[in-house]
């Protein structure tokens, strides 16, 4: 291994040891990590480390927007299976991933066929499909059980309702996705690389490509409940773009971005869930954009403190 | 061996894009172990007939068949290096990483390079004289160490047949001269090389066969019968900048520069 690799590596270390360390100092600082809270935290964490997943591949493949638009074109499949089943987790999944999945295969084909740029494209079915999903929302929040419903916590996202079930189903998801990533590495870095090549090399590029979106639909629905619809983009591309700076191989990009994301995920949960009505998914957001910011000044090579010594050096 | 002599057989090939034709009706025959230049326009389609023919854009007609062999059948006989602006070299990985990309199609599901591959991938960056390299960030090259990055990864490949698209485009003289190096090897192999190319002034110098496009195929053939005034004209129309050095002596030539 090379002494640069072996650096990042132990920086890899350090930000694990330390982001570790953050739980029982934060449990000194007097935040009690009950039944209740432990699950927010897990919960958030496991989806963070979702984001830094599937995150790692949106940005590098230039589709950070697609998750923008997969996640707000999901309000109204959530609205839609409200009604249509009531408060069932499953359907409410469900009813995200059908209308985030229609607002994607609807950019493609905008963009494809027609005149409209893929930016345009993305514009206009994220603002038609969130339109209809809070005019749903306004309805059903008229109607006479809207008490119970509490969809609007969809839009910001709510950690607090986070309960066993969310974390052991956030988990398994977790380790799928792992699984699925670890199987076929070498085809999703040269399919994000190089499509042309891959096709060329006699890979399904086809197939290969629905499965990587399909991953990153699957984290986006999962993650609407804790981080909502209008900041979950956040969550995907911030840690990924965070851990980007720090290396140059994506193998150390994808487990720093899971790092950031879990601590991303899991501080802006429990920081959420210490005062009522707190938002949670601005909080994760605010925790990943800092590290983003972070990233940006200090990295070494990358980052623009860095540039500007060089710079200053050379002159 | 069921093969037949010709490395490249295309016949009616048709690719159309929003119902203009890019490529219109095109017959092809390149035999085995020559070095190729495919040479017209900006926009006759050069870059097209290459990812046409491995099937990475949809044709709207037409067959083509490697070795006597359809693509399925003929793939792991064929080496492809896509044009450098192709893709983004701000990708976390480093010069050897990109090479050994070139052995990927051949360990197939589940397997990943190991030691062996590695030690092929470096003998292939030392043949184009980028062994210092390997371990960069590909971000941090030159655009001609790039390119050479990529003639790395389609050796690797161990190919009869390779495509390049425009490897001479934008790149130093060390990487000029590695890459005619590196195809006079391949000839010397019996391999079979297809370039896409874009200076006319050095195409007799670099290809032994020669193909004229322009949406249709203008001419194809031996350079010295085929790279004539005459079909350089018909291919380029009033298009022509600069006439090569040993076609333009004339008078009546400078009379073709738009």
């Amino acid at each position: 291994m090379l002494p640069e690799d072996r650096r990042v590596w132990r920086f890899i270390g350090a930000v694990a040891l330390s982001m570790a360390l953050s739980v029982p100092l934060s449990a000194a600082l007097g935040v009690q990590y009950d039944y209740t809270l432990t699950n927010v935290a897990l919960g958030g964490a496991l989806l963070g480390a979702l984001c830094g997943m599937a995150g790692t591949f949106a940005v590098l493949r230039g589709q950070s927007l697609i998750g923008d638009t997969l996640s707000h074109a999901a309000l109204p499949g959530v609205a839609l299976a409200f009604l249509l089943f009531g408060r069932e987790p499953l359907a409410l999944l469900l009813g995200a991933a059908a209308t985030g999945g229609l607002g994607v295969l609807l950019v493609n084909w905008l963009s494809g066929t027609t005149r409209l740029k893929q930016d345009a494209a993305m514009g206009i079915v994220l603002a038609a499909f969130f339109a209809i999903g809070v005019a749903l929302l306004s309805y059903i929040q008229g109607r006479a059980d809207a008490s119970q419903a509490g969809l609007d916590k969809f839009i910001f996202g709510q950690a607090a309702a986070i309960i066993v079930r969310d974390v052991v189903t956030l988990g398994a998801a977790c380790l799928l996705i792992g699984a699925l990533l670890l199987t076929f590495w070498k085809e999703f870095k040269l399919l994000t690389f190089d499509p042309d090549f891959a096709q060329a090399s006699g890979f399904p590029v086809g197939r290969l490509n629905g499965l990587l979106s399909a991953l990153i639909v699957i984290v986006c629905v999962l993650g609407l409940q804790l981080a909502g619809v209008i900041l979950m983009v956040g969550l995907l591309i911030a840690p990924a773009a965070a851990a980007r700076q720090w290396t140059r191989r994506l193998e150390q990009m994808i487990v720093l971005a899971m790092l950031f994301g879990a601590f991303s995920g899991g501080s802006g949960a429990v920081l959420s869930a210490l005062e009522r009505g707190l938002p949670t998914g601005p909080l994760m957001i605010v925790v990943a954009c800092s590290l983003v910011l972070i990233a940006l000044l200090f990295a070494p090579q990358r980052g623009v403190l860095w540039q500007r010594r060089r710079l200053r050096s050379e002159v | 061996m069921t093969n037949s002599s010709y490395a490249l057989e295309i016949n009616d090939l048709t690719v159309a894009y929003r119902n203009t034709p890019v490529l219109w009706d095109i017959d092809l025959r390149v035999p085995s172990g020559v070095l190729m230049g495919i040479i017209g326009p900006n926009g006759a389609g050069k870059s097209t007939l290459i990812k046409a023919a491995l099937g990475l854009i949809p044709r709207a007609a037409g067959d083509v068949r490697f070795f006597g062999l359809p693509l399925r059948q003929a793939r792991a006989r064929i080496g492809y290096v896509p044009q450098r602006n192709s893709i983004d070299w701000d990708f976390p990985t480093t010069a050897l990483d990109v090479v050994m990309m070139g052995l990927y199609g051949k360990l197939g599901w589940l397997r990943r390079p190991d030691k062996t591959a590695r030690q092929t991938a470096l003998a292939a960056l030392e043949q184009l004289g980028m062994a210092h390299f390997a371990e960069r960030q590909i971000g941090q090259l030159s655009g001609g160490q790039q390119q050479r990055v990529f003639l790395a990864r389609a050796l690797v490949q161990n190919a009869d047949l390779y495509f390049m698209d425009e490897p001479f485009a934008a790149v130093d003289a060390v990487t000029e001269r590695a890459i005619v190096n590196l195809l006079h090897r391949l000839r010397a192999q019996g391999k079979t090389v297809i370039v896409v190319h874009h200076d006319l002034q050095t195409v007799a110098e670099y290809f032994d066969w020669v193909t004229l496009l322009n949406v249709e195929v203008i001419a194809s053939g031996a350079t010295d019968s085929v790279f004539t005034e005459e079909n350089i004209r018909r291919t380029y129309g009033g298009r022509i900048g600069a006439l090569p050095a040993a076609l333009s002596g004339s008078s009546e030539a400078s009379a073709y520069v738009a």
